[in-house]
């Protein structure tokens, strides 16, 4: 079936068979920078934005995103440039696997808290429980998104 | 692998509902949460995102939820954050992650009767119903127990507004894994409401505990120590306990005690703040 998706303000109308997840029509795409994880739902490094919202793309189906905005790692390249540097000043880009979707979700929780400069590590937990990451142990990337959150929005994130 | 073999999406319930008796076989997309899992092939898949089935409502006397609401927009939901101190979006909330919850959908979860799902468990502390697009309105708890009788669809929930105090507590390995148990308690005026769930089985009231508990409570208008105890016992004694992976029988029935003395402390004192 046709299907239009606007990806990262570029408009494509492509074919996909129903059984198509979002996942796989990126990455036939060229959209490579969305990777492919656990297909189970899990691991979050898939993850991009629809309509602005953060969601696993191996768990929608293409087909129902007809008519919509997706946002995906190479959309906020610029944005990604700045995270990465805190990721990597903090140790924690190490096989940078998870990175991409990770930065998506970083993205997400700006634009869900009410104010990012006092964002709480409870939060930042919060909004990256579904990012799994297999070398870091978190520690580094807590750190390093609230040195991101505190020099872009100020010295109050805790 | 999953095998589609056509897609639909109406714009209408009466539009799915056709769709959904014209042939054996023919499937519902919710959230679509499970789809990737294991293998299946659905002759006719009806995407109900384009149903207008998205939407919490305040009336006079109850809120709407729709059936395509998404675990996110409970989570985000000003309108609900008002009522039973937020418990739909705090038993949401450490469900996998937020990628996750912005696609599950609460129609796909009431409507499949999830035996692990927080959420149910959530939703039957208060008082409760689902409408069937063609079947009509239910209590919950016969809904969780009988389903439908009938190829349907789940339309929205319905919850009476009223000055419940709720809670939910769950005991999970990790955050964002599944409960191996979780339990909510809901206190109105003198009486209190039990559920359990994830036991592994789908939530459940617990009458006796709720029987015992209204009786002690009108004592002294608080519980004892050894009320809560003998409470946590009449719990573990009087619904079923499973065994699974992420727990046995026996370990369940003490976190059953645990979760219930925690949440009934948390329930009472709500009250009370309310009533001061």
């Amino acid at each position: 079936m046709q299907v239009n998706l606007k990806i990262n303000g570029r408009e494509h109308i492509v074919d996909v068979p129903p059984d198509e997840f979002l996942l796989t029509t990126l990455r036939r795409l060229g959209y490579l920078g969305t990777r492919q994880g656990c297909d189970t739902s899990t691991c979050g490094v898939c993850t991009v934005h629809v309509d602005g919202k953060a969601v696993l793309s191996c768990t929608i189906l293409t087909c129902r995103l007809d008519g919509h905005e997706i946002t995906t790692i190479e959309g906020v390249e610029k944005e990604a440039e700045i995270i990465g540097k805190y990721l990597v000043a903090e140790g924690v880009e190490q096989c940078g696997y998870c990175s991409p979707g990770l930065i998506m979700s970083i993205l997400y929780l700006e634009k869900c808290v009410q104010n990012p400069a006092d964002t709480t590590d409870e939060e930042i937990l919060h909004y990256l429980n579904g990012n799994l990451c297999r070398c870091s142990g978190y520690e580094g990337q807590l750190r390093a998104i609230k040195k991101y959150l505190e020099v872009k929005y100020g010295a109050g994130s805790k | 692998m999953l095998n589609i073999k056509e897609y639909v999406a109406p714009t209408s319930l009466e539009e799915a509902y056709q769709y959904l008796v014209s042939q054996k076989g023919a499937t519902l997309l919710g959230g679509c949460a499970y789809l990737n899992l294991g293998t299946r092939t659905i002759p006719l898949a009806i995407d109900l995102s384009k149903a207008g089935l998205s939407f919490i409502k305040e009336e006079n006397d109850y809120i709407e939820i729709g059936a395509m609401t998404t675990f996110g927009d409970i989570e985000q939901s000003k309108v609900l954050a008002h009522y039973f101190n937020n418990i739909l979006a705090l038993s949401v909330s450490d469900i996998v992650g937020v990628q996750l919850r912005n696609l599950v959908t609460v129609g796909g979860t009431v409507y499949s009767r999830y035996g692990f799902s927080d959420f149910i468990t959530a939703l039957h502390a208060l008082d409760t119903k689902v409408k069937l697009y063609k079947q009509g309105i239910f209590d919950l708890e016969y809904f969780l127990e009988k389903g439908s009788k009938e190829p349907d669809i789940l339309e929205k929930v319905i919850i009476k507004k009223d000055n419940r105090k709720a809670v939910f507590k769950a005991m999970r390995n990790s955050h964002g894994d599944y409960a191996i148990l979780n339990l909510a308690a809901a206190q109105i005026g003198d009486k209190f409401r039990i559920v359990v769930g994830a036991r592994p089985g789908r939530a459940a009231l617990a009458y006796q505990t709720m029987e015992y508990l209204n009786k002690e409570y009108l004592k002294n208008q608080e519980f004892t120590s050894s009320a809560l105890k003998q409470a946590g016992e009449i719990l573990s004694e009087e619904l079923s306990f499973g065994s699974n992976g992420r727990g046995s029988s026996e370990y369940r029935k003490e976190l059953a005690k645990v979760l219930l003395r925690k949440a009934l402390k948390e329930v009472t004192y709500l009250a009370g703040q309310s009533e001061n």
